[in-house]
Order: structure tokens, then C-alpha cells, then sequence
């Protein structure tokens, strides 16, 4: 942010055209979700939505498009890695079960 | 927030003139690193010291079980034998304690606030006042901690683990315990964000990333850790929070009966949750336990040595990696709960491939000692002793990585003396190291050789005597939080070892009197030390002793790496760090 | 030398192009990401998990009674706020403070807005159906979702009127400073907006 007046002046039209996307991208949304795509594609529309939108505020309202400092990209990257780590909680619970340990005294 | 600062220049001479500042901004709500750093170290020294009690108090239960309690017999009312409640109640308060108010605030807290901002040439923390509320938000909770053995019921009972659903059905010290973990996860949150930024920011001119000590590259991974491991436990905190206020079932499985009794919650929720949000924290804690002590050993080393550390990068690289790995190995406290085989498969590979880094820093520190000119003063033994303890302490945690013998191992005492030896002889000798390291930068004056090297040889000595007969019982299969093992078989014929680990937890007791004894005389009695003690090269003995609000006289400015010692063709064995030419 | 004359404070630091607030801004959200991170895990896997039929079976979406409508208005709000919150940093870049304030005072009446939208439109009428968080699994995370958020919103709200009212002195001793702190906040009051982006479909529309 070199703080030029026409510099931040500039982005106002950005963030009008960002606030516009986010709206509509809502309405998508909720478009979406009253159609049956199918199986899991309902919840992959969703998601892939919201993460377009995240990106948006992520990139031009909190200047991530703008952001230089290293250190910051580098927090977000093991940040994301973590996160990921963090929703495959599932598939960890959901593994092959040895047989003994279904019919064992153990319930 | 230090809005309360006013840099413009007509207010500047004003805010000079206020250098008198009053006892309470001055003692108790200082925004000053060092005062922070002190605050830090003497309250989490004394929880250290209460928590050992705890344990101490349970080792009578434990080599005499039914047996009233000689001297304290008062304090387990009526017959002075203690409940199996209170015995859980210690069990994990014992736990809590030591790590979440003992040691990391000590390492963390009190080494890293005191020691880090001196090492890369700072004048203060980035935040000074938000440095100041982490210290409160941890005093708060340590006095919640504390305050839950006085709610009914007792304090909380469920392991330092607290693994539902037996925690959400416990008493109301469990919900205390909570709230405490709410103030202490904020403490540790604020702190780290502060650490990462001081050492982003405020380094001196000349201080590349390569030439900091290695103790503050401990703590810069060691506060990553803290930032992205603790919110999910803060996470699973509330989670149980809401299941005991609200009655949710998050951790809540369906059709759930206690004591025969049907538990009115709805269900659908799942256990297993809890300990993989709990050790998704609690695994990458344990290197927040063990890095920042390999640190102030790698500084006492390299000092004690008058050489540079071994393969310093080599270091540097394995903690980044080791904080790395150290997220990605959590369930291998799990794999008894039923995970599926190539889930296990995956996660002891993983473990294998954590104990390379470790293994990498232990194994440079050992070859920086080859052919070192080395100087056995207190540090340096504390500092030499924590190699081979650590190395047991990691060494028996391998067949604990392996699924095959973990099933076997899983909940005896073998785990309780493997976790042991890397926290007590390992980490708390580091923090010894430290603490007779860097006495005479915090006062000025030096602890007592004597009494150091009588605490040093107890400690060692009572250290093993206290954990290396754990191994046996647990190869034995005697399960840990028992209340009383003699009822079974196999617990009755390895007494003799508890009662020998009983022994020496208060012979253990015993040798600290010496360190108190020591740390408190020293302060009144002992005379002024030199400037640079230790004749280290590190920048925070460029700083006067004891250093002014501020630190520095002038910003230093870095030349060289910080383990410039015996450079050949020098008159002096060491070279420091803002030194332009040997002074 | 004081804790008032840190390097770095206002000023970003030549090397890493940040000034200190905003680094620690930005860690502290990363630590935020790991929160709600750990949250929406913990649905997932229940949610995965949830048994097929019972009282603890998840809950279709006319049980759950949650209207898309009031979530979607409360998404457009909080959007909304999320531009007049830049649009206040803008103007203080500006140097037009007294813009700069009415859109700080805009976004805080924004964000009421979508806690009482939040509070009488949809956490009363659920008390009043006897649909708690002991319902079931899917109301647990609902309220916990929602209400973690809405105290994020809460505190959200307390600093921007910290920095309208006894804060905003610091606009005439250093505008730098108070405009680094307004971006500081923006980003915090940004992320915010972008987890209730995901907790919306999450919770209004994927049942």
C-alpha cells in the first residue's frame, strides 16, 4: 500500500464490484440448493461457492492481491495444510476394522 | 492496544517526565518484557514445585495403598487415608498443572519473554501490552485451576486428558477445569502471536534469520505450534463445555449408560472426537515442551564448549521440520481406539519419520561437545545430563509408535515413565540449565557453585530412581492412574518398584531444597557479578546487567554468527556477536 | 527508551513490508482459521457419523425449521459491512476522517443489525419450538456455530466503537497509526464475513 490517493481511490469500484459478485454469488447459492444435482454435487456446489467467495474477501477486501510479506504467505500456507489435516478427521475414524476387534468383548 | 502512547512530539517531553512510574505499573502491571519475563518464571516455578507436591502426596498411595498419610494425614479427612476420588483429582491436576502452568509458561513465558527480545537486540516485545495480558490471562487461569479443588466434588478427576464421555458426566470441577483451559489456551494464543512478531520485526540491524540463536529459533517454531495447535483444543474445550452446560451430545454416543443408569442425552455424537481434537493439540504440545529446552541447552552447550555448535543449520532445518511433522502425528495416542490398519500404518510412519529431526539435534549437540575445551560449571551439567535423559525419553517412545507394541504398552506405567523422562530429567534440567545460565543477566548476581552441584548430582541420581522402575512395571503391565495396584496379581509382585519410585519422588523433593536454598540466598547475599559471566557471544550480555526498561544503551548492530568462539588467531576464546573488532 | 518508541509500530518494516499490528493481525487470524477449523471438523465428522434413523439421526430440512431467507438477508448484511469497512479505511487513507467515522458507525450498526436479526428472527422463535442445542446433533452445532460467531460479531462491534469514541484521539496525534488500526480491525471484521460464508450453506441450505 504505497498510499497514493488515486492508488486507493481506484480500489473503491473494485470493492462495489467485489460486494456485487458476493451478492449474487449468494443467490447461487441458495439457487442451487433447491435443485437436486444428486448424490454429494449439492454440497460440492455449496462449497465451491463459498470458497470463490472467501477468496474474494480474502484477495481484495483484506488485500491478500496486494499483500507482499512472506511471512504472511508462508502462516497461511501451513495454516491451509493444517486445515485440511484437520477435515479428514473423519476418514480416520471410518477405517478398515480388523473383524477380531468387532466381535471381541470389547463391543 | 497502546493507543494510550503518544508519539507526536508535543506530548513527548511530557511522557519523560513520567519515568518514576508507580510500584503497581512498575512490579505488577508492567509492560516490560523482563518484569514479564520474572512474573512468568517465579509464578510458574511455584506451580511447578505444587504440582510435584501433588505427585508426591500420591506416591503414598501408591507404595503404601490404605495407609494413612504420616505428618499431612489432616489434609484427607476423616481417617487421613486419601478417597480414590481425591487420588483421581491429584492424578490429573498433577498433570495439568505441570505442563499447562508449569512448564510451557516457564519455557515459553519466562525464558522466551526474558531472554528472546535480549537475544535479537530488541528493545521490547512488539506488543508490550499485550504481553502483559497474556501474564494476567495465565495468573486467571492458574487461580481457576486452582480454585476447582474447593468447588463440590473436588477438582477435576478425569486425567489431564480429560477424554469424554467420562469427562462430561464427572463433577463440577471439570467445568472449572474448562474455563481454566479457556484463560490459559488465550494466554499461550496472545503470547505466540507476540513471539512470532518480535522476532519478524524487531531483530537488530545485521541479525539474518542464520545468525540467531538457536534458542530463539526453538521458540519461533515452538510459538507456530502454539498458534495453530492450541484453537482446535480451544475448539474440543467448548465443544465439552456445551456438553456439560447445555447437555449437546457432540462427545455423547447414543444409548450411553453409567452405573446402570440411562444418560439423558440424545446421542449421535462421538468420543473419538474429543481425543482427536485433544491430541491434535496435545501431540505438537509435546514439542513445545521439548523444543524451547533444547534451546537453552544448545546455548549452554555451545558456551560451555568455547566452540560453535555442530551443524547449527542442520538444527534449524530439523526444528522447522519436527514442528512440521509434529501435526501430523497425533494419532498415534489413538491407535488403541479401533483405527482402521492402514490409518495406523500411516500414522506410525509417520512417528518413525519424526523421531529423524529429533534425533538430528540431539545428535549435533552430542559431536559439538568432540574435542571442546568444556567448562563443568552448573549449567553445563544440568545442560550435559538432559542428552542422555532425553535420549532414553525419546528412545522408549519408539515401540509406543509402533501399533504392534503399542497395544501391549498402551495406558501402563511404561508410557507414564517414557513421557517422564523426556519432561522431567529432560526439559526440567534444561530449564535448570537455564535458570543458573541466565541468573546473573536477570539480578546481577550468580547462584552458588557448591550448593548447584549438590542439587545437580541429587537430581540426576533421584530422577532415575524415580522413573526407570516405571519401564519395568509397565513391561510388568501394570496400567497407570491406578489407585491401587496391589489388588492384582501382577501389580502385587512389582510393589517393591513402586515403593522405590515412591522414595525417590520425595528423596527428588528433598534435593530441590538445595536450588531454593540457593536461588533465594543468592539474591541477598551473593556479591556482584561481571558483566559478561560466561564470556557468552549472544547479544543479550551486550545489554547491561541488569538491563534498564528498554534494554539496549545503543541498538546493536550484528556482525557475525552467534557462536563465534575460539576463532583462531583471537586473543580472547570468544567473539560476540555486536562486536566490530575483539574489544 | 519506552515501549512507546518500538520500531515498526506504524511504519512497516522495510524487509518483511509489514508494520507489527498487522503481522500479529494476521497471525492471530490464522489462529482463528484453526478455531472454527476445528468446529466445522467436528460437524463434519458428526455429520458423517450421524445415525441413519432416531432421535439422533440428522435432521432433514423442514425439521430443522432454519429459513434461508433470514440467513440470506443476514449474509447480505454482513457483506454489506464488510465493504463499508473498507470503504471507512479508504477514507481515512484519505485523510477524510469524518467519512472514514460514518462508515466505522454504518458497519457497527450493520453488524447489530445482524445480531438482532439473528437473536429475535431466529434464536427465539428455535427456543420457542423447543429446539435447543440438546435437540439433537445438528442444533448442538448450529447454536455453537452461530453463537461463537455472533460473539466474534460482538467483539467485532466493541472495537470499532472503541475506535469511534475514546480511540479516535489517536486520529489526531498520529493518523497513520489510527488508519494501520482501522485496517488491522477491517481484516479481523473481513474474516468475520468469510467464516459466515461458509456457515451459511453449511447450516441453512445442505440439509
Amino acid at each position: 500500500m504505497g498510499g497514493a490517493h488515486a492508488d486507493v481511490s481506484g480500489h473503491v469500484k473494485m470493492y462495489i464490484a467485489v460486494f456485487a459478485a458476493l451478492a449474487i454469488g449468494t443467490i447461487v447459492t441458495v439457487l442451487a440448493s433447491t435443485v437436486d444435482l444428486g448424490g454429494h454435487w449439492n454440497v460440492a456446489v455449496a462449497m465451491a461457492i463459498a470458497a470463490v467467495k472467501a477468496s474474494l474477501v480474502a484477495a481484495i477486501f483484506m488485500h491478500l492481491k496486494w499483500e507482499s510479506a512472506s511471512v504472511i504467505w508462508i502462516t497461511l500456507l501451513f495454516c491451509a495444510i493444517f486445515l485440511v489435516v484437520l477435515m479428514a478427521l473423519p476418514v480416520l475414524t471410518s477405517g478398515d476394522r480388523p473383524p477380531m476387534v468387532q466381535i471381541g468383548s470389547w463391543g | 492496544m497502546s493507543g494510550h502512547h503518544n508519539p507526536s512530539g508535543r506530548h513527548h517531553d511530557h511522557d519523560h517526565g513520567h519515568h518514576q512510574l508507580s510500584f503497581l505499573r512498575k512490579y505488577v502491571f508492567s509492560v516490560d518484557h523482563k518484569v514479564i519475563g520474572v512474573q512468568y518464571a517465579v509464578t510458574a516455578l511455584v506451580f511447578l514445585f505444587f504440582g510435584f507436591s501433588l505427585m508426591m502426596l500420591m506416591r503414598w498411595q501408591l507404595a503404601y495403598p490404605g495407609k494413612s498419610l504420616p505428618l499431612l494425614g489432616g489434609l484427607f479427612p476423616p481417617d487421613g487415608v486419601m478417597k480414590p476420588e481425591m487420588y483421581n483429582s491429584l492424578g490429573a491436576m498433577h498433570g495439568t498443572i505441570m505442563i499447562f502452568l508449569g512448564v510451557v509458561p516457564l519455557l515459553v513465558g519466562g525464558f522466551g519473554n526474558y531472554v528472546l527480545p535480549l537475544q535479537i537486540g530488541a528493545p521490547d516485545m512488539s506488543f508490550p501490552k499485550l504481553n502483559m495480558m497474556s501474564y494476567w490471562a495465565y495468573f486467571v487461569g492458574g487461580v481457576v485451576m486452582l480454585s476447582s479443588f474447593f468447588v463440590p466434588g473436588g477438582a477435576a478427576n478425569s486425567g489431564w486428558t480429560s477424554y469424554a464421555p467420562l469427562s462430561v458426566i464427572a463433577g463440577k470441577g471439570q467445568t472449572v477445569w474448562l474455563l481454566g483451559m479457556v484463560f490459559l489456551i488465550t494466554s499461550s494464543l496472545l503470547g505466540s502471536v507476540n513471539f512470532i512478531t518480535t522476532i519478524v520485526q524487531l531483530r537488530a540491524k545485521g541479525l539474518t534469520m542464520f545468525r540467531l540463536p538457536f534458542f530463539v529459533w526453538a521458540q519461533f517454531v515452538t510459538a507456530f505450534l502454539l498458534l495453530l495447535a492450541f484453537p482446535p483444543l480451544e475448539a474440543a474445550a467448548v465443544l465439552q463445555l456445551m456438553d456439560r452446560l447445555a447437555g449437546t451430545s457432540f462427545y455423547m454416543p447414543e444409548g450411553l449408560v453409567v452405573s446402570g443408569v440411562p444418560q439423558a442425552y440424545t446421542g449421535g455424537g462421538n468420543p473419538l472426537l474429543y481425543q482427536h481434537l485433544f491430541w491434535f493439540l496435545a501431540h505438537p504440545e509435546v514439542y513445545v515442551l521439548i523444543l524451547p529446552g533444547m534451546g537453552i541447552v544448545a546455548e549452554v552447550i555451545a558456551n560451555n564448549t568455547r566452540k560453535p555448535l555442530w551443524g547449527y543449520r542442520a538444527m534449524v532445518y530439523s526444528s522447522i521440520f519436527l514442528g512440521f511433522m509434529s501435526f501430523i502425528v497425533w494419532a498415534h495416542h489413538m491407535f488403541i481406539t479401533g483405527m482402521g490398519t492402514k490409518i495406523s500404518a500411516f500414522f506410525a510412519a509417520t512417528t518413525m519419520i519424526i523421531s529423524i529431526p529429533s534425533v538430528i539435534i540431539l545428535t549435533a549437540m552430542i559431536i559439538s561437545l568432540y574435542r571442546g575445551s568444556i567448562r563443568f560449571n552448573v549449567p553445563m551439567l544440568f545442560a550435559l545430563a538432559f542428552l542422555p535423559m532425553f535420549a532414553i525419553g525419546g528412545l522408549t517412545g519408539l515401540p509406543l509408535g509402533l501399533p504392534a507394541s503399542d497395544i501391549q504398552l498402551h495406558d501402563t506405567y511404561y508410557v507414564i515413565g517414557h513421557f517422564h523422562y523426556v519432561v522431567a530429567p529432560g526439559t526440567i534440567f534444561a530449564i535448570f540449565a537455564g535458570i543458573y545460565f541466565w541468573y546473573p543477566k536477570v539480578t546481577g548476581k550468580r547462584l552458588n557453585e557448591a550448593l548447584g552441584k549438590i542439587h545437580f548430582w541429587l537430581s540426576l541420581i533421584f530422577m532415575n530412581v524415580v522413573f526407570m522402575p516405571m519401564f519395568f512395571q509397565g513391561l510388568a503391565g501394570v496400567s497407570r492412574r491406578l489407585y491401587d495396584q496391589t489388588v492384582y496379581a501382577h501389580g502385587e509382585a512389582v510393589q517393591t518398584l513402586t515403593r522405590m519410585s515412591s522414595w525417590g519422588a520425595w528423596m527428588l523433593g528433598v534435593a530441590q531444597l538445595p536450588f531454593i536454598l540457593n536461588f533465594v540466598m543468592s539474591l541477598v547475599a551473593s556479591r556482584k557479578t561481571a558483566e559478561n559471566p560466561w564470556q557468552a557471544t549472544t547479544l543479550e550480555w551486550a545489554a547491561p546487567t541488569p538491563p534498564p526498561h528498554g534494554n539496549f544503551l545503543v541498538p546493536p548492530v550484528v556482525h557475525r554468527g552467534p557462536y563465534e568462539y575460539s576463532v583462531p588467531g583471537m586473543k580472547r576464546d570468544f567473539f560476540p556477536q555486536h562486536l566490530v573488532v575483539e574489544g | 527508551m519506552s515501549a512507546g518508541t518500538l520500531p515498526y509500530k506504524v511504519e512497516p518494516h522495510p524487509v518483511t513490508g509489514v508494520y507489527s499490528g498487522k503481522l500479529g493481525t494476521w497471525l492471530f487470524l490464522a489462529s482463528e482459521v484453526m478455531l472454527f477449523g476445528g468446529l466445522l471438523s467436528a460437524y463434519v465428522f458428526l455429520r458423517v457419523g450421524a445415525p441413519e434413523a432416531g432421535p439422533a439421526a440428522w435432521p432433514t430440512h423442514e425439521q430443522t425449521e432454519l429459513s434461508w431467507k433470514i440467513g440470506g438477508i443476514n449474509t447480505l448484511v454482513l457483506i454489506l459491512s464488510s465493504v463499508t469497512m473498507v470503504m471507512a479505511w479508504v477514507a481515512l487513507k484519505m485523510n477524510d476522517v469524518a467519512k472514514g467515522k460514518m462508515y466505522l458507525a454504518v458497519t457497527a450498526a450493520l453488524a447489530m443489525t445482524f445480531i438482532v436479526v439473528k437473536l429475535a428472527l431466529e434464536y427465539h422463535p428455535k427456543f420457542k419450538h423447543h429446539h435447543v442445542p440438546s435437540t439433537n446433533n445438528f442444533f448442538a452445532l448450529y447454536f455453537t456455530l452461530t453463537g461463537l460467531h455472533a460473539l466474534h460479531v460482538l467483539g467485532g462491534v466493541v472495537v470499532i466503537l472503541y475506535f469511534l469514541l475514546p480511540g479516535a484521539g489517536l486520529w489526531k496525534t498520529n493518523p497513520t497509526y489510527y488508519t494501520n488500526r482501522i485496517e488491522c480491525t477491517g481484516l479481523y471484521w473481513h474474516f468475520v464475513d468469510l467464516v459466515w460464508i461458509f456457515l451459511f450453506p453449511i447450516l441453512y441450505l445442505m440439509n
